[in-house]
């Protein structure tokens, strides 16, 4: 798997949320997938719970039909910068890089902060298209505190 | 000589200045110039935070081992809870006394003794102030005064009570012990979720709510909202209010429990009601992976939630087999936070561990049936801007704060306000 491919990947992957085609995001991982956001303190000391914690692409399907037809919140976007993925050896479940982000969060009333910094822990693994896929995504935020609620995924 | 000068308004102890209107008799108005005052805030430290009251601190098992600490807030004021080689828990202000900084800048550690990092001031574990840098000076100049007495100074100290593994503290020497303090009833419904129970701390996280935390407190105790704001709830059939379940308010009003469990039954028939309201509760909408509604009944009494609340900010919170503690630490007139413990057993089956995890999707800053609550308190601070003369509406189920069978009801929000005006004489 080359880097070029995660990075394509990855590149999709931000502009599939802030683009809000969350439809399309299950799409970015395989069947029995484990997405995680947790935070760095919460990594550090090795704690399972995440603020959002998924282990089927199913539930990753289940978070955007809530958001999308069952949660209230204020309408708002994301715009993820990502940093180079810095790429692990190949072993035999796949490629594991880590990938620093922000995501700045703009409200409904224009107001834009910088919602969320951390890092991606992944786990890719190719399709039978030969298309990288995310086995697993680790959100390791590095704050230990969301401001008001995390309702797009990160 | 006549007075013509009109009688001043009378000015309830604290304020600064009049309240814009006077706040009515009994419990069924609260004005909206109580989440905006800053003299409204500072009365609360004193009155409320530091008063005839119990605060959470930590859980006895973030502190298991004799120099184990944990820093945290009572109100606003930072505290370290400690335990000390007789086992017992200590707690006493988080401020050095010499020149007030903080003595642990850390969260949590282990420690033979505090040294203020600012001039080396060194304190054992239950507080006392056993060491003095340079107190005899340096070739005999300059050190502290013959008269001064390190016994005389220490940081302020706690009353410290441990229910079910839950650390509380009072600042008051004259609150009642905490079993009088809670009440039997909510004494008994800690212990059903507690008793027993060795803690097992899997997440922490913190919430920052853009809202005055008796806004969120408000909204923690209202189980009138829970069906008609967190849809997700009503539609995969955890928390309707036919549901069979009810309110337990505690006779200050300040303690409260809402639980629920599923009622088939009442379900079929109350199915009508929902449609015939035309509450925006009425969908297809079906999960891809219902797994993470199939916990398991832990304790074996069929109650699928209980959220349990103790004033002024303490709660415990089931929602299935998600349990977790959440602390209210006011930041200000208008900002929260909202620290969540997320937390299992020692002895949990894997099953019922990977549960807890799926299940956390219900709840904190991403929750399924609680996201909305992160907002809902800013929707009304904002609401209420220029309001400042105008009253909330509490007539949900009646004008009183007496435990109910039904959950369509603001019983246990009235009952916060009957125990917080008791506190603040507002
Ligand atoms: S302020 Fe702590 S030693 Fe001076
Ligand atoms: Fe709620």
């Amino acid at each position: 798997m080359r880097i070029t491919e995660i990075m394509a990947a990855q590149a999709r992957y931000a502009r599939c949320i802030d683009t809000d085609a969350l439809e399309a995001w299950p799409d970015f991982f395989t069947e029995d997938c484990l997405y995680r956001i947790t935070t760095a303190e919460n990594h550090r000391l090795g704690y399972a719970a995440g603020i959002i914690w998924a282990d089927s692409r199913g539930m990753l399907e289940d978070r955007v039909a809530a958001l999308r037809e069952a949660n209230i919140y204020e309408r708002h976007s994301y715009r993820h910068v990502l940093g180079l993925p810095l790429l692990e050896e190949e072993g035999p479940e796949g490629v594991r890089s880590e990938t620093p982000f922000l995501v700045a969060r703009i409200m409904r009333d224009g107001a834009t902060d910088l919602f969320a910094t951390g890092r991606y822990l992944d786990l890719w693994r190719m399709d039978e298209a030969g298309a990288p896929k995310l086995a697993e995504r680790l959100v390791v935020c590095d704050s230990s505190r969301t401001d008001t609620l995390l309702a797009l995924p990160l | 000589m006549p007075d013509h000068n009109p009688p001043a308004a009378a000015l309830p102890p604290g304020l600064a200045a009049p309240p814009e209107v006077p706040w009515p008799e009994g419990l069924t108005r609260v004005p909206y110039w109580v989440f905006q005052r800053e003299d409204v805030a500072a009365l609360e430290q004193t009155q409320v935070f530091r008063g005839e009251t119990w605060n959470y601190l930590c859980l006895e098992a973030e502190i298991a081992n004799p120099g184990d600490y944990r820093a945290t807030t009572l109100g606003g004021v930072p505290i370290l809870a400690v335990r000390d080689h007789d086992g017992e828990i200590y707690a006493f202000e988080n401020r050095c006394v010499h020149r007030g900084a903080l003595i642990a800048l850390e969260d949590f550690g282990h420690a033979r003794e505090f040294t203020c990092v600012y001039h080396a001031w060194s304190y054992d574990l239950q507080g006392n102030l056993k060491g003095v840098a340079f107190k005899d000076g340096i070739n005999g100049q300059g050190g502290m005064p013959e008269c001064f007495r390190m016994s005389e100074h220490s940081p302020r100290k706690l009353r410290t009570a441990v229910v079910h593994g839950l650390v509380f503290a009072s600042a008051s020497d004259t609150v009642p012990p905490i079993e009088e303090y809670l009440g039997d009833e909510i004494m008994e419904r800690i212990g059903r979720v507690l008793g027993g129970r060795e803690v097992e701390v899997i997440g922490r996280f913190t919430q920052e709510l853009p809202n005055n935390w008796k806004l969120y407190v408000e909204n923690l105790r209202d189980s009138y909202h829970a069906s008609l704001l967190h849809l997700f709830f009503t539609t995969f059939e955890l928390n309707k209010l036919n549901m069979k379940g009810g309110l337990i308010v505690s006779e200050s009003g300040g303690n409260h429990v809402s639980y629920s469990a599923i009622d088939r039954e009442a379900e079929a028939k109350a199915a009508n009601d929902y449609a015939a309201q035309n509450i925006r509760s009425e969908s297809d909408y079906r999960l891809k992976d219902p797994s993470v509604l199939e916990g398991e009944d832990e304790f074996g009494d069929g109650v699928t939630l209980q959220i349990l609340s103790v004033f002024p900010g303490f709660v415990l919170q089931q929602i299935q087999n998600a349990l977790a503690i959440r602390q209210v630490v006011p930041r200000g007139v208008g900002r929260t936070d909202l620290h969540w413990t997320y937390f299992g057993f020692k002895d949990d089956s894997p099953a019922l561990r990977k549960m807890r995890l799926k299940q956390g999707n219900l709840v904190g800053p991403a929750g399924y049936v609680s996201m909305e609550d992160g907002c809902v308190g800013g929707f009304v601070q904002r609401g209420v801007v220029g309001a400042s003369d105008r009253h909330a509406v509490l007539e949900m189920g009646g004008t009183d704060a007496a435990s109910t069978r039904t959950r369509a009801t603001e019983a246990s929000v009235r009952g916060f306000w009957k125990a917080y005006r008791a506190c603040t004489g507002l």
